[in-house]
């Protein structure tokens, strides 16, 4: 499997309460949640960004609550995956269990917020077309591309049982 | 096999003969939690799957304490839901406001969570419980309407990093200046995916409240939990709220950690942590010039009543400053009766102060006492990022209550030795 996005790039520590804050979270209408998404760092965001948009982070993206609002509100954005240098561990599982696309590899610094990235799920490759270079992903653990593969936890579940 | 007392935990937990770190383990889960933002998404991927019966009604708990009393239409559509839930699903334990607290004080007062146990919840601060020498840790919404199905989470046994404590604690110093401090030392992300295991002479002596705030910011490091051995102080605690399950794990002598880091803890002043990460500490006489227009007293981290004896001890006989704002809100119902029958609240509320009903309130910017534009606070809060009290553009500076009381008789931040 193929996508093709363009990059939105952010630094490290972006936390829960900037990819939704927490005066949004008497709601889980994905629309609602998308059209305030990464608000408190940048107020346009969610009008400039369009579907199939990629987010580029430093380290520890997601850090801060667990709220699942912020990978709903990720997905109402349009955004298809986010790639950082690590992730903060419930913002990861949470991703991982609602089928939102993360991936990790080590230095995200030649990315630039306008890149277009190829990502290749299959050879677990990310190509800047724009900069014409290649990274590879770390890979999932086995476990993991479980659950991924299943459809998100739920649907895992449902399977195991 | 040598294990931390969080692999003998997890072990328990699961069918497994043996595990180590980087094992990816399905775990039996004794206590699931969800709250009034976290719990609706839960209860509707529940609902959506099916499955009809929840996997053990006792062991789930809901806790409608975020945007409650109720701040608006759609928060109290939002607590509704997990009443509804709950009747529809006979839930033992859901608190209704007038019985309720914020979760993480409310579930060990309780006596719903306790050494040896394995607890999930929808909210980053079940790291809390830790301190009673549980694992403990916060999921999504997603993995709790599983543990609602199956009783069992997924989860990847961690490395475990041991902090130990050594020495006697100065005065007005606690719980929250050793964990602050710890944060500033190893960083936001410090601790990520790994357990972080509080011990050393000092942590013997410490009391619960202080054990509770340490265990309860191991996520502001990015831990997966924090925990302590259960010992003495532990055990008298479960006694007087009447736990009757009690496994008391401890670390084996050759267990192995990922690695050792060792605090005198008689160098750790009053901690200060400045915006807009908790990793920001310093030793609260390095920010004397910042002024402040509230400050906040309470929260899952520093809502318990002996934080309020330490706030009450500060306020008693003084004025909170004329440009500042005090609010002070108990944890639970139970530490609020405390606090007036101990005469506390008649100290807050002479000072000048407000004294509130139990919420997570302004900690997290969601009512009682959101930041204007340019605004700063100090808070006995655990996260002090962007925008979380109110505006992107205001400020929040995280401490104890005896500073953050000092700083509100002071206009600015003190050292409640200035007063």
């Amino acid at each position: 499997m193929k996508f093709k996005g363009k990059v939105w790039k952010f630094g490290n520590d972006v936390n829960t309460d900037e990819i939704i804050p927490a005066r949004f979270l008497n709601t889980q209408d994905e629309k609602e949640l998308g059209a305030h998404c990464m608000e408190d760092i940048d107020v346009t965001f969610a009008k400039k960004a369009s579907k199939g948009d990629v987010i580029v982070a430093g380290k520890n993206f997601g850090c801060g609550s667990s709220r699942e609002h912020a990978q709903i509100s990720l997905k109402g954005a349009g955004v298809s995956c986010v790639i950082a240098e690590s992730f903060a561990r419930i913002f990861y599982r949470n991703a991982i269990n609602v089928g939102l696309p993360i991936f990790e590899i080590k230095d995200t610094s030649d990315i630039n917020s306008g890149d277009y990235l190829e990502i290749d799920l299959d050879k677990g490759t990310i190509l800047n077309l724009s900069e014409n270079k290649e990274c590879k992903m770390q890979p999932l653990p086995k476990f993991i591309q479980e659950i991924i593969r299943a459809g998100g936890l739920l649907k895992w579940v449902k399977k195991r049982k | 096999m040598a294990y931390t007392i969080t692999e003998k935990i997890l072990l328990a937990h699961t069918k497994e003969k043996a595990i180590s770190p980087g094992d990816f383990i399905y775990a039996k889960i004794d206590m699931a939690l969800g709250n009034d933002v976290t719990a609706p998404i839960a209860i509707k991927e529940f609902e959506a799957s099916g499955t009809g019966k929840v996997f053990d009604r006792k062991k789930i708990a809901l806790v409608p304490d975020h945007f409650t009393p109720a701040k608006d239409r759609k928060s109290a559509v939002q607590a509704r839901i997990l009443k509804d839930f709950a009747d529809k699903h006979r839930i033992e334990n859901y608190f209704e406001l007038g019985r309720m607290g914020v979760e993480h004080a409310l579930l060990p007062e309780k006596g719903l969570v306790g050494p040896g146990d394995l607890v999930i919840g929808a909210d980053s601060h079940t790291c809390t419980y830790g301190a009673l020498g549980a694992f403990s840790t916060g999921v999504g919404s997603t993995d709790l309407a599983a543990g609602f199905i199956t009783g069992c989470v997924w989860l990847k046994v961690p490395e475990t990093i041991k902090f130990v404590y050594r020495g006697k604690l100065g005065k007005w110093v606690g719980g929250k200046d050793l964990i602050l401090h710890t944060i500033g030392d190893i960083g936001v992300d410090g601790a990520l995916y790994k357990a972080m295991e509080f011990t050393g002479d000092a942590i013997k002596k410490l009391p619960m409240d202080d054990r509770f705030s340490m265990c309860n910011m191991a996520i502001e490091a990015g831990g997966k939990s924090g925990i302590i051995e259960p010992d003495a102080i532990t055990l008298k605690y479960e006694r007087s709220v009447n736990r009757k399950r009690i496994v008391k794990f401890k670390s084996d002598r050759d267990a192995k950690y990922c690695e050792v880091r060792e605090y005198d803890v008689k160098k750790i002043e009053p901690q200060v942590s400045a915006p807009h990460l908790p990793s920001n500490a310093g030793a609260v006489t390095k920010f004397k010039n910042v002024k402040i227009d509230q400050s906040v007293i309470g929260s899952c981290t520093n809502g318990r009543i002996s934080d309020f004896r330490i706030a009450a001890k500060v306020l008693k006989g003084k004025k909170v400053n004329s440009n500042v704002r005090l609010i002070i809100i108990p944890a639970t119902q139970k530490i609020y009766l405390e606090a007036i029958k101990e005469g506390l609240a008649k100290i807050f509320i002479d000072a000048g102060g407000v004294f509130s009903t139990p919420s997570c309130g302004p900690c997290l910017g969601g009512h009682l006492g959101i930041l204007g534009k340019g605004e700063r606070a100090i808070a006995t809060t655990n996260r002090n990022f962007r925008g979380r009290m109110g505006h992107p553009e205001s400020e929040v500076y995280l401490s104890n209550p005896a500073v953050a009381a000092a700083s509100a008789i002071k206009g600015r931040i003190a050292h409640p030795d200035e007063l």
